[in-house]
């Protein structure tokens, strides 16, 4: 292992248990003058967003104010999860009447980048909708590092607690697809990123500065681009990652894992293009194939995944007026 | 801070106004809740549950927060003049085994999850009643003692409650116990209580060719029929409830061993003990007749008392729930509040909203009727400070 990594993994790698000490934290973010928004992307999340809403506004609103504002983001739920989220007292938004001049894309990608414009806080976490064991560690854990390492721009979650490890790497707890996929074509191509130990966990605090700078696939592809796209602009010291120990959700089936994955590939490759890691790429296909038998008939299930990218936020005329951004230069 | 009431009718008018002002607060209700409901506590496992009593308790700045030998939480919150002390408690066990998925799921007018009711919510009150009281701008006269209490239930037979009681180095005047439902409830007498197990085993040496038998089944069998033909006097009220019964495990083989599970309940004095008697002889007769081991066990015993329902207490509790429109159920208790009663302290439990399927996996409770359960208890407890009981 190179010296470097090491040194990132010692200096940027947090666990949830340093940050105990809210009262502190909280006086350090009033003194940098911040504003922290939180913002949970749904699409039908009844089952879980009570709860959420209910922990993080008793927690980290009333009793100790380090949120702002708690939004909900809507793709168009048919059951309850708006109506349960408001009568705990989240703001809710449905993602198409945000922005309503740029259209509306499906996709959890579109919530996260509309949050952008419509939030005002200089930070902003994220964070999933289906986490079954919610606890306010899941937000303050990944602010933290934001409001006492000012280098650190955006912080990822992982969920790994291993009994016991001597050395300076642990052993990894990504999911599925970070094992199989992602982790294996960053050591191929950017051997450092695998130090980020869950590059698709979908809780992360970033800046806003940052954030607005970041161009959003708005489907599957969204959190291993802004992963090359922060570590191109900003470098590896601009990430951060917390021990948020346990996360309890939904698993998802071997099929699902699979169009996820056919996502994110056609946005790793579209990075590796632009940023001239490989030359050329042929036209990727769109169409993703795979099987499904009856008896002993086989049958070919096709289904077109197209990651879609919403460009950065800070070149939308409406945002660089409502945040007060100077005019662009043409 | 809110002028205190001088008497009880100027409590009464202003026990709805409290009710919205908790509303304001729902969120930290609710959310101790969620954290406290997610934390598994059966019996004699309750320490986890104790910890976030003890972390609450210290985030509010109450006073002598501790813990005792068998696992208790309190924290006192001072009074202005502090002559007296108001126990305020919830006990934190429940029924369910640490196995059971404990995940709490919250809709937009009920909560879901094991032990919601009986007793998550009952322990996330106490633990939010320093907030509830600063919110409100209520500062009381005298102390109020928070306890989260522990080994209450089935085996556990109130060893928690009780061994505070026997070991207090401060004098307890009232007290008042909190349940998660129903709301309504009012105790403020005890029951007297036996439960017990009659367990029957067949030793080996048995000589199955003596009677025409099929084991332990029959034999308890023997039990159930001659406990069913004891004579019970409907008035003072007294009933056997068998609560459940175990032998076998196979269609064709004869049991050697089983157990009945059964509380006997009477509202006369001295009644249970004369039943327990008659058990003993009756469980003896069966012994010697069948050449089986047949056994009574005694897992729990209370002692009926308490308060009368013209008590001023009691009647002041009644007025407090009339002017939010609860409609009071008299109950008489066989839980912590008769270890109060022994050492005939003033007391009273209640219930703080509605529930349903209450003990099964699906336990719920509904969000809105939590408010005028609170308003009630914060009546209560300002009757008791005040002693707001002469009108």
């Amino acid at each position: 292992m190179s010296n470097k990594k090491k040194t990132w993994l010692e200096t940027n790698t947090f666990h949830h248990s340093e940050f105990w000490n809210l009262l502190h934290l909280i006086e350090e973010k009033e003194k940098q003058g911040l504003k922290i928004s939180l913002c949970i992307p749904t699409l039908n999340e009844e089952k879980t967003i009570g709860k959420e809403i209910i922990i993080f506004k008793s927690e980290l609103m009333n009793r100790y104010p380090l949120l702002d504002e708690i939004a909900v983001i809507d793709s168009g739920s048919t059951d309850k999860t708006l109506e349960i989220a408001a009568s705990f007292g989240a703001d809710t938004y449905l993602s198409a009447d945000i922005l309503p001049k740029q259209g509306f894309k499906p996709g959890k990608g579109e919530n996260l980048w509309k949050a952008i414009h419509q939030l005002n806080g200089d930070i902003i976490v994220y964070v999933d909708a289906d986490i079954k064991n919610i606890h306010p560690r899941f937000v303050y854990a990944l602010v933290a590092p934001l409001i006492y390492h000012k280098k650190i721009q955006y912080v990822k979650a992982f969920y790994d607690r291993p009994l016991a490890f001597s050395q300076g790497v642990r052993p990894s707890g990504g999911g599925r697809v970070t094992e199989i996929l992602i982790r294996p074509l960053f050591a191929m191509f950017y051997p450092d990123l695998t130090g980020i130990i869950q590059p698709l966990s979908g809780e992360y605090a970033v800046r806003r500065g940052v954030l607005q700078d970041l161009p959003f696939p708005i489907g599957y592809g969204v959190e291993t681009s802004h992963i090359l796209d922060v570590y191109h602009k900003w470098g590896m010291d601009a990430f951060g990652q917390t021990d948020l120990d346990q996360r309890v959700h939904r698993n998802q089936t071997t099929i699902s894992l699979g169009k996820m994955s056919f996502g994110i590939l056609q946005s790793f490759f579209n990075r590796m293009q632009k940023y001239g890691t490989i030359e050329k790429l042929p036209e990727l296909n769109q169409i993703y194939k795979h099987f499904q038998a009856q008896d002993q008939q086989y049958q070919l299930i096709e289904q077109t995944i197209k990651e879609e990218e919403r460009p950065p936020m800070s070149t939308i005329p409406e945002y660089r007026k409502k945040f007060g951004l100077r005019k662009q230069k043409a | 801070m809110a002028a205190p009431p001088t008497s009880i009718n100027d409590l009464l008018n202003g026990v709805e106004s409290i009710k919205d002002q908790v509303k304001e607060i729902r969120e930290i209700i609710l959310a101790n809740l969620v954290m406290m409901g997610e934390i598994p506590a059966p019996t004699f496992e309750e320490e986890a549950r104790i910890r976030f009593f003890l972390d609450r308790f210290t985030e509010a700045g109450l006073d002598s927060i501790s813990t005792d030998e068998v696992g208790n939480a309190f924290g006192f919150i001072r009074g202005s003049e502090g002559e007296k002390n108001i126990l305020v408690a919830a006990h934190t066990d429940t029924v369910f085994a640490r196995t059971v998925d404990h995940t709490v799921r919250v809709e937009s007018s009920r909560i879901f999850g094991p032990g919601v009711a009986d007793n998550s919510l009952g322990c996330a009150v106490v633990a939010s009643i320093p907030k509830i009281l600063q919110h409100l701008g209520i500062q009381l006269k005298q102390n109020v003692l928070l306890m989260g209490i522990t080994r209450g239930l089935g085996r556990g037979d109130l060893e928690g409650i009780r061994f505070f009681m026997n070991n207090a180095k401060v004098h307890i005047d009232y007290g008042l116990f909190v349940e998660g439902a129903q709301l309504g409830r009012l105790s403020y007498t005890s029951v007297g209580m036996l439960r017990g197990e009659i367990r029957c085993n067949i030793p080996d040496e048995y000589d199955w060719t003596l009677f025409e038998s099929s084991g332990a089944i029959s034999i308890l069998n023997e039990v159930i029929t001659k406990m069913m033909a004891i004579p019970l006097p409907t008035k003072p009220k007294t009933t056997i409830t068998f609560g459940s019964v175990s032998a076998g495990n196979s269609y064709n083989t004869v049991p050697t061993s089983g157990s009945l599970h059964f509380e006997i309940r009477s509202e006369q004095t001295g009644m249970v003990g004369k039943l327990q008697q008659s058990l003993e002889e009756l469980t003896d007769e069966v012994a010697s007749n069948t050449q089986a081991e047949v056994t009574l066990n005694v897992i729990a015993r209370r002692r009926p008392g308490g308060i009368d329902f013209s008590n001023p207490l009691t009647k002041a509790a009644r007025r407090i729930q009339e002017s939010l429109g609860i409609v009071s159920k008299i109950q008489p208790s066989v839980g912590e509040l008769s270890a109060l009663i022994d050492k005939e302290i003033p007391g009273l439990t209640i219930g703080i909203t509605k529930a349903s399927q209450m003990h099964s996996l699906n336990e719920n409770i509904a969000i809105d009727p939590i408010f005028s359960g609170l308003a009630q208890l914060v009546g209560i407890l300002q009757a008791m400070d005040g002693e707001f009981f002469d009108e």
